[in-house]
Order: C-alpha cells, then sequence, then structure tokens
C-alpha cells in the first residue's frame, strides 16, 4: 500500500506549484485516485499529461510489484 | 507451450500494426477481468468499430514485455493506427470530448 501523503508530495515535487488531491478508493492504499492542477500540462495532450505523473510515481507502479495497482487521473491545466 | 519474451514483443508489436484499434486488458472483451477493462470495451463497444482486444495477463510475464514497450505502467492499454492513446481515464475522456470518436474515425476511414 501506498502512503497517500508521499504520493502527493511525490507529485508536487515533479511538478512545482501543482494542486493535488489524492484520494483512496478503497481504503486498501492501493486502488488511488489523483487529481491534479498544475499550468505545466498546458499545450500537452492527455497521454503526456498522464505519463507526467506516471514519471513522479515511476517506482511506486511498477507492474505487479508496486504498491500502486490501480491509479485513476484527472488532470486539470486551471483550477475551473 | 509458453512464448519466449522476445515472441511476445513481436506478438505485441504485430497485433499494434495489423489492427487499426487494440486493447490490451485485463481478461477478452467478452469476459473483462477489471472494471477499467470493462468500461474501455464497453465503450468500443458502442461506437460499432472493429478492434483487437489482447488478454494481457494470462501469461504474467506479458504484461511487463507491454510495458517497456509502450512505457505505460497499467492496464488496459488502447491502441489507435499504432499509436498508444492511453489507459481508461483517457479514453473516458476522449469519449467524453468527441475526441475518441475522431482519431477511431480518422484512423478506420
Amino acid at each position: 500500500m501506498a502512503d497517500l501523503e508521499e504520493v502527493r508530495r511525490l507529485i508536487e515535487a515533479a511538478l512545482p506549484g501543482s494542486l493535488v488531491i489524492v484520494a483512496d478508493m478503497t481504503g486498501g492504499g492501493d486502488h488511488l485516485t489523483v487529481t491534479v492542477t498544475a499550468s505545466q500540462f498546458a499545450g500537452r495532450t492527455l497521454i503526456d499529461q498522464h505519463r507526467m505523473i506516471h514519471a513522479a510515481l515511476k517506482q511506486k507502479m511498477a507492474p505487479l510489484s508496486g504498491e500502486i495497482h490501480a491509479l485513476q487521473i484527472k488532470t486539470k491545466t486551471s483550477g475551473d | 507451450m509458453s512464448l519466449t519474451e522476445q515472441q511476445m514483443l513481436a506478438n505485441i508489436k504485430d497485433a499494434i500494426e495489423k489492427n487499426k484499434v487494440v486493447v490490451f486488458m485485463k481478461g477478452t472483451p467478452s469476459q473483462p477481468r477489471c472494471g477499467f477493462s470493462a468500461a474501455v470495451v464497453e465503450i468500443l463497444n458502442g461506437m460499432n468499430v472493429p478492434y483487437v482486444g489482447v488478454d494481457a495477463i494470462e501469461d504474467p510475464r506479458f504484461r511487463h514485455v507491454l510495458s517497456a514497450h509502450s512505457q505505460w505502467p497499467t492496464l488496459p492499454q488502447v491502441f489507435v493506427d499504432g499509436k498508444l492513446i492511453g489507459g481508461c481515464d483517457i479514453v473516458r475522456e476522449m469519449k467524453a470530448t468527441g475526441e475518441l470518436d475522431r482519431v477511431v474515425a480518422a484512423a478506420t476511414r
């Protein structure tokens, strides 16, 4: 299972100035939803935006061995 | 007889190259074994386009080979016209905006 606060910190460190909300879908700490609002997403495709978050959480989501089994991602460029 | 990882990679590339729409998923389109894979299948079924579903968890090595190739850590993975467009969240979002219909129509035209 992943530490939600650590997940938040890892994304914020990778995307300085971003607003990150991490939710635990099952209470088990391995099915997470992250909602990330970051100016760095501007002009990027959805797949690139998601890759930026995957990169931040790389060590936590390796297939099979990772702490995070399912990660739902919602990206926003501004806080609307 | 089980495949080598080289054969798996060749099969993955072949499936992506030869089919306009491919989804690597947990289970099969008729029997998805994960809610996210099921959601993608439901969207594709509703679009009335031909697609191929590949079970990526039948052999536990397969998803490692796939993820190393696609540089995408999770399942499902949807490829359109040889290119990864994303997983469940992106496919849902693209469906909602109409982008998915546009890229699939362009690929299968």
